[in-house]
């Protein structure tokens, strides 16, 4: 089995054994003495009461909705980079195309507000 | 690598005292061995020396000594903090999850380790060389996103929430720009390996690629920045609103593997843009000095990747000192108004100019050579250069505009209620 | 042999991440399971040394639609403590279609013939992916953005009439 990924195998190895090693060291030689003050979240105050619960903006899931799309052309753009010396004009063009489409996105994403936080 | 394996493969031929039936390929002790030296140099190395750097450099900035009693010039103060890490009990919140609170500061250091594999440090010395090179770059970095996400949800702590809100707005929003400069340098590189761009910069080929795509550079470095979460972005930990963001609830071994993530991350920005753009391990005479001796070569080599690094870390720094940090709504703006439109243009003219500089070709379909194909790499370089200087201006004259409007549109508001 | 063991490894994380998601009551670990999941289904495509296809499974299924899903979650924490039944009114039609489905696909695994290329792989398969993109896939190509385009918009007008539910 020839692949160039093995190397990227046998890192993921040995960068999953950093923190494994580091908290199973950490583990032998700290003390652990936990009482019930230390185990209380952090808090500017009062202790908390109950769930953790934070008011939300759902902004952030129009971001994220907005990250999704891009994120796919993104990902059809990179053959396409590579391919690019080895192809005739017409290439120019039609990622001219593709390009246009979704900087459209963008600015209807603009236009409609999506993109503004409030 | 290959030199050093086919050095160690001959060693193994006349290897008689393996205990094990076979022998493991040379290739793969190399690999394992350079893998460990990654994790466990690299990394932590990373950590110590850049925490006192970053100390010493604020300090500076600020008109303050920094660290100074531990060792000559403090920077036994890194070694003594990481030995404190070590040794200090690690609370786990009482209402934590347990599981994803274990797993995601280890996933936030390995993400950030990984991105290693692809970036050569001399000549000669390279994990992997991928033909998807940069792309690798952007995949790994999403398991950083899973990570702090893990540790922000699972503290149980609305500090921490709160920061897992921002990450998944800033991490992901500056994702885009970032990916789509690294498609303008695959564009003009015609490739997406590491070594192939580092060989286009060589100055027969056009040169440094911060000389001929600067716009491109300075998205890449901005977004690269706010992916690793450094001031003025540093929103998901804005430790002056939400205390420490993400990682409040995380002391000990833990907390060292979040900042080891932070710096090895750091680190790996600062060794992708010397390597994209600042040409890698090329500099004066490292190339005759490779061919006549390679480890010459090579250390020589690394000398000028380090010195390249150690600048753009600096770079980094000294935004940390001087820049306050950003509102969540200027930065939002900063990603999806400016700088994803900016290198959306910037990569179409790019790809227009590099079609009128490309030479003749016959793969596949016969290409007629472009139209100023006769100037060569310079002339390349120097379109490119204009290009994007063309496209800077565009873009300041078109933020100006939006500015001034905007500005019209408070004093409007503001007559409004005063009359 | 290596090979073999490697592939095990991902087969457990695509069959015990999947098993994970139907079977933890918690939607957040679900979704966490889920991405576990896509991430064998990469180490698949990488000993098929497809490697864009394994970034790209990265990036889009890891990167961006795990994210989304935990962020849905994490923004209606509720959800996941209260101890609703994970089943309904339905599941025994479920255990008739299961059954079947799992027939129909064993049936087609064993039925069809598989062609088997002897060929070696090919060595710059961005450049042709690249090529067939704009050239014979070219109307899919763009089409596509034709479809980022729109389910952008439905994610907007979705979003801006639950902003205006809330209000």
């Amino acid at each position: 089995m020839q692949n160039e990924f093995i190397f990227v195998g046998i890192l993921t190895i040995c960068a999953i054994l950093l923190p494994v090693g580091g908290m199973g060291m950490s583990w032998m030689l700290r003390p652990h003495k936990p009482n019930k003050l230390k185990q209380t979240t952090y808090e500017c105050g009062l202790e908390t009461v109950g769930e953790t619960w934070a008011q939300f903006k759902v902004s952030y899931y129009i971001y994220a909705l907005i990250f999704v799309v891009f994120d796919v052309e993104a990902v059809f753009l990179f053959p396409w980079a590579v391919a690019y010396n080895k192809l005739p004009l017409y290439a120019l063009a039609e990622v001219l195309i593709f390009v246009l489409i979704l900087l459209f996105a963008l600015v209807y994403a603009w236009r409609k507000g999506a993109l503004e936080w409030i | 690598m290959e030199p050093i394996i086919t050095w160690l493969a001959n060693l193994l031929a006349n290897v008689s005292w393996w205990p094990w039936p076979a022998p493991p390929s040379a290739a793969i002790i190399i690999w394992v061995v350079y893998g460990l030296f990654i994790a466990f140099g690299i990394a932590p190395l990373a950590m110590i020396v850049l925490t006192w750097l970053e100390r010493k450099i604020i300090a500076r900035i600020q008109d303050r000594i920094g660290p100074n009693m531990a060792g000559p010039f403090g920077w036994l103060q890194a070694v003594a903090d990481a030995i404190k890490m070590l040794t200090k009990e690690d609370t786990t919140p009482a209402g934590a999850d347990r599981i994803p609170f274990n797993l995601g500061p280890g996933l936030i250091a390995v993400s950030a380790v990984l991105v290693f594999a692809v970036i050569p440090l001399a000549p000669g010395i390279i994990g992997s060389d991928l033909n998807i090179g940069i792309f690798y770059v952007v995949a790994v970095g999403s398991f950083g996103v899973l990570g702090t996400l893990m540790a922000g949800w699972s503290s149980n702590n609305k500090y921490a929430l709160l920061g897992a809100f921002r990450a998944v707005a800033q991490l992901v929003s500056y994702e885009i720009p970032m990916a789509i400069s690294l498609i303008t340098v695959a564009v003009v590189a015609g490739s997406m390996s590491t070594l192939t761009i580092i060989h286009n910069q060589a100055v027969a080929n056009g040169g440094w690629y911060i000389v001929a795509m600067p716009i491109t550079f300075l998205v890449f470095f901005l977004a690269g920045m706010a992916e690793t979460n450094r001031s003025p972005f540093d929103l998901l930990e804005a430790d002056s609103e939400i205390v420490a963001g993400f990682h409040v609830e995380y002391s000990g071994m833990k907390y060292a593997m979040v900042m080891i993530g932070e710096y090895v991350h750091m680190l790996a920005l600062a060794g992708l843009s010397a390597t994209i753009f600042l040409g890698g391990w090329r500099g004066p005479f490292v190339e005759q000095l490779y061919n006549a001796v390679p480890i010459l070569g090579g250390l020589l080599g690394l000398v000028y990747f380090l010195a390249k690094v150690l600048l753009f870390i600096f770079v980094m720094m000294w935004f940390r000192g001087t820049l306050p940090r950003f509102r969540i709504d200027q930065l939002l703006d900063f990603g999806w108004k400016f700088l994803t439109p900016l290198s959306l243009f910037n990569l179409l003219t790019s790809a227009f100019v590099v079609k009128l500089f490309q030479p003749a070709g016959t793969a596949g379909v016969a290409l007629p050579a472009g139209p100023l194909a006769g100037f060569g790499g310079l002339g390349l370089t120097s379109a490119l250069l204009i290009s994007n200087l063309l496209v800077a201006f565009i873009a300041s004259l078109a933020v100006r505009s939006l500015a001034r409007r905007s500005r019209g549109n408070v004093l409007k508001a503001v007559a409004g209620v005063e009359g | 042999m290596t090979e073999q063991i490697v592939f095990f490894i991902f087969t457990i994380m695509v069959l015990g991440g999947g098993l994970g998601v139907v079977s933890t009551k918690n939607l957040y670990y679900a979704a966490l399971f889920l991405s576990l999941s896509f991430s064998g289904m990469a180490g698949y495509f990488i000993m098929l040394n497809a490697g864009f296809l394994a970034a790209v499974q990265i990036i889009v299924y890891v990167g961006a639609i795990a994210i989304l899903i935990l962020f849905a979650i994490m923004l209606s924490r509720k959800v996941m403590t209260t101890n609703e039944p994970q089943t309904n009114k339905q599941n025994w039609l479920a255990l008739i279609v299961t059954p079947l489905l799992y027939l129909t696909l064993i049936f087609l695994v064993v039925k069809v013939n598989w062609p088997v290329s002897s060929a070696a792989p090919a060595l710059d398969v961005l450049t042709q992916m690249g090529a067939q993109f704009l050239g014979g896939y070219l109307i899919p190509f763009e089409v596509m953005s034709v479809l980022l385009l729109v389910a952008l918009v439905g994610a907007i007008i979705l979003a801006r009439d639950v902003e205006k539910g809330r209000e």
